[in-house]
């Protein structure tokens, strides 16, 4: 599998690095290739091929199966492993279909409640984060540090801590089980790491960039558009894949606070669900896996590079 | 809180030495509202935690097109509304504050970090000290005058006392000690196989993707692969296909303890290693060149340059693969809730936590599991912050 592949060129596979190795990279261009030219003398034994591919086999074998699984008929699934579909190749959307139209299943009501939930819970933190990260970086004020070090440390309470007493105060103000509940609590639980995240980035932007601004008579709010959301774009993206992420896959959460009403309930929890009441309907569950994966797929193929930042970054997250 | 109000001063006094004063006298009005504004948002917070203490909150009567959604245009209606008056209001309080009039500095300072404040104070520190007192608390709610009782230590005395507790907490402890070696040795041998051969961008991604995909599902894809049937019966799970093959009796792979806990246990371990490959990937290819150029003139090849040249260099990458593995484990919830419920002796912490809190309604132990993951967390994140200061530092 991995040796089918045409070569790729240097370029590509050190775009995964991270940016602040991006200024070495030009420099150090010719080296690499000279480097890859000997890497005879590494690891590079049959041993270590085999190693590799074999890996690679039963890391993606688990998901291929239910793939296969998803596109057979019900009949079967049950009947049959997925194996046998190379000597008895059949295709059918049809589970698709139940799963989505379903009147019992009805993943499309859910699909659509992962949007929902989903867009204002990165939309409202990301703002309210910028801001506050601003603050910490550029506005003077008393106990400024202290503040920020407690923000910081905020990002350590574990999620379970705070679900019963925050539940009880939607429930007090008869906002239970509505969207409200759902993206008021994503938006506060991502808060302290993308205030952290931002911070780091805003505090290494020149001083001189702001104190120029500055005396042209710019205020605190044009400072923040004209001068820093420029040079913020890439934490930004950051944030913004892992959070999305985050909420897309999120059980725990949607659970506590939305239940499993069709109304507000998102796809992960109605898939849990199925998988605890119908655990031997595969043509659901196959199908049903994957209209749930392929949203945060297509997000994190197209983000993969910021991805991995926002993962280091958000290692102590909830 | 109240620090933000001192530096009025302070804000005046730059104004006056480090910018020209191009901005006319006079406070702007719109921005000393905004201040308000904030102020009041702040109370507002404290006093709604207070009234929901007492539960003197009166009954509040949304309009039902505010709360209950029930079509898709109401969904997609509500929630362009909810992005709407977000940008709006915010808006609101920027313009105000960006007025052409002198803006106290508290002022700039409430706007830009009040709302984050008033959110932070609702959602994470109210909740974590009310949970922390809960875990000193009995079944009911600490704050219900008629029904709580105070009953001190108990709760974690039988979490750490009854058997069926501690084999949630042993079973924790066996994830935490696992998943994040494993992931990391295979991730870092995987990496260290791959760089700089053919095809590295997809047999990277091959074991990165993964991490895309929810828990929930992760756990149904592997669940598959487990699936039992009796032996007379066509196996249709990949591990018991297997098992057929080699002529053994297929196995109950989820229900059969003590071993389940370890095929779940695969589960995360598939996740975490793309992960892991990837920080340490990147790690690899920013080891100088001149370092192992000079290992190569000493004669250091093949295993000898992996164990003296790459491990050393990549240290601290290792160290926060290990700490973010860690952490996360500490918590997985959705791995162990989808594929076994948390029976067959397989619950951790988090699982148990859920069960505790919302099946059982024993919020006091629920409280209690809450609080001693809080607490196994606390010294895992000093570590992680005492070295990301290190590496600061280094920068």
């Amino acid at each position: 599998m991995t040796t089918s592949t045409p070569e790729m060129p240097v370029p590509e596979v050190r775009s995964q690095l991270t940016e602040e190795q991006a200024p070495r990279q030009q420099r150090k261009l010719t080296r690499a290739e000279k480097r890859a030219a000997e890497a005879k003398t590494k690891l590079t034994s049959p041993w270590a091929t085999g190693f590799a591919i074999v890996l690679a086999v039963l890391w993606t074998i688990p998901t291929f199966g239910l793939l296969i699984t998803s596109i057979r008929p019900q009949a079967s699934i049950q009947s049959s492993g997925w194996w046998t579909w190379f000597t008895n190749p059949e295709f059918t959307l049809e589970n698709y279909d139940t799963v989505w139209n379903g009147s019992t299943t009805a993943f499309s009501t859910f699909f659509v409640n992962s949007i929902i939930i989903t867009i204002p819970s990165v939309v409202i933190p990301i703002t309210i984060a910028l801001l506050a990260a601003y603050a910490f970086a550029w506005i003077d004020f008393r106990g400024r540090d202290l503040l920020f070090v407690a923000v910081f440390a905020l990002q350590i309470v574990p999620l379970q801590v705070t679900l019963i007493p925050l539940l009880n105060i939607y429930v007090d103000i008869g906002l239970a089980g509505s969207f409200w509940t759902v993206w008021l609590s994503h938006a506060i639980f991502g808060l302290p790491l993308a205030i952290f995240l931002f911070h780091n980035f805003m505090k290494d932007i020149p001083r001189s960039l702001v104190e120029a601004a500055r005396v042209d008579g710019a205020g605190h709010v044009r400072i923040f558009f004209v001068v820093l959301m420029p040079l913020l774009v890439p934490a930004i993206a950051a944030f913004t894949v892992f959070q999305f992420l985050w909420i897309w896959n999120d059980l725990l959460v949607a659970l506590t606070f939305a239940g499993g009403t069709p109304n507000v309930a998102p796809l992960t929890v109605r898939l849990a669900e199925l998988s605890g009441t119908r655990g031997q309907d595969w043509h659901l569950l196959s199908a049903g896996a994957f209209i749930a994966l392929v949203v945060p797929l297509i997000v994190f193929l197209a983000g993969q590079r910021f991805f991995v930042r926002g993962l280091l970054a958000g290692g102590v997250k909830g | 809180m109240s620090d933000t109000k001192a530096p009025a001063k302070t804000g005046s006094t730059r104004d006056a030495s480090g910018i020209p004063l191009s901005k006319p006298p006079g406070l702007s009005i719109g921005a000393l509202v905004v201040g308000v504004l904030m102020i009041l948002l702040l109370v507002g917070v404290v006093a709604l935690i207070v009234l929901s203490f007492f539960d003197a909150i009166p009954e509040i009567s949304w309009p039902s097109w505010l709360v209950t959604s029930t079509q898709t245009y109401q969904k997609f209606g509500l929630m362009f509304f909810v992005v709407g008056l977000f940008v709006v209001v915010m808006g609101a309080i920027l313009l105000m504050v960006d007025s052409r009039k002198r803006v106290p500095n508290w002022v700039v300072v409430l706007a830009f970090l009040g709302p984050m404040m008033a959110m932070l104070t609702l959602g994470l520190v109210w909740p974590a000290i009310s949970t922390i007192i809960q875990s000193f608390f009995g079944r009911s709610p600490w704050y219900d005058q008629e029904r709580s009782e105070f009953v001190g230590l108990d709760n974690f005395a039988t979490l750490f006392t009854q058997p069926e507790f501690q084999i949630v907490l042993r079973n924790t402890l066996i994830w935490v000690l696992i998943v994040p070696i494993l992931a990391l040795v295979i991730g870092l041998v995987y990496a260290v196989v791959v760089d700089r051969t053919r095809g590295e961008a997809l047999s990277k991604a091959l074991i990165f993707l993964p991490m895309a995909i929810s828990m929930v599902a992760s756990s149904i894809i592997w669940k598959f692969v487990y699936e039992y049937r009796a032996p007379a019966r066509p196996q249709i799970g990949l591990a018991n296909q297997i098992l057929v093959w080699l002529g053994q009796d297929p196995y109950q792979f989820l229900i059969t303890t003590p071993w389940n806990t370890f095929f779940l246990i695969v589960v995360m371990i598939w996740i975490q290693t793309g992960f892991a490959m990837t920080v340490i990937s990147a790690a690899i290819k920013a080891i100088p060149d001149d370092i192992i150029e000079a290992a190569r003139l000493d004669g250091v090849t093949g295993l000898g340059m992996f164990r003296y040249v790459t491990i050393p260099s990549i240290r601290p990458a290792l160290l926060v693969v290990w700490v973010t593995i860690t952490m996360t484990t500490l918590k997985v919830f959705d791995i162990v809730r989808t594929m076994t419920g948390g029976n067959f002796s397989t619950s951790v912490v988090a699982n148990e936590f859920y069960t505790q809190s919302f099946r059982q309604f024993n919020f006091g132990l629920g409280a209690s599991l809450a609080v001693v993951l809080f607490i196994i967390v606390i010294p895992v994140v000093v570590y992680q912050v005492r070295q990301l200061r290190l590496s600061e530092e280094i920068r």
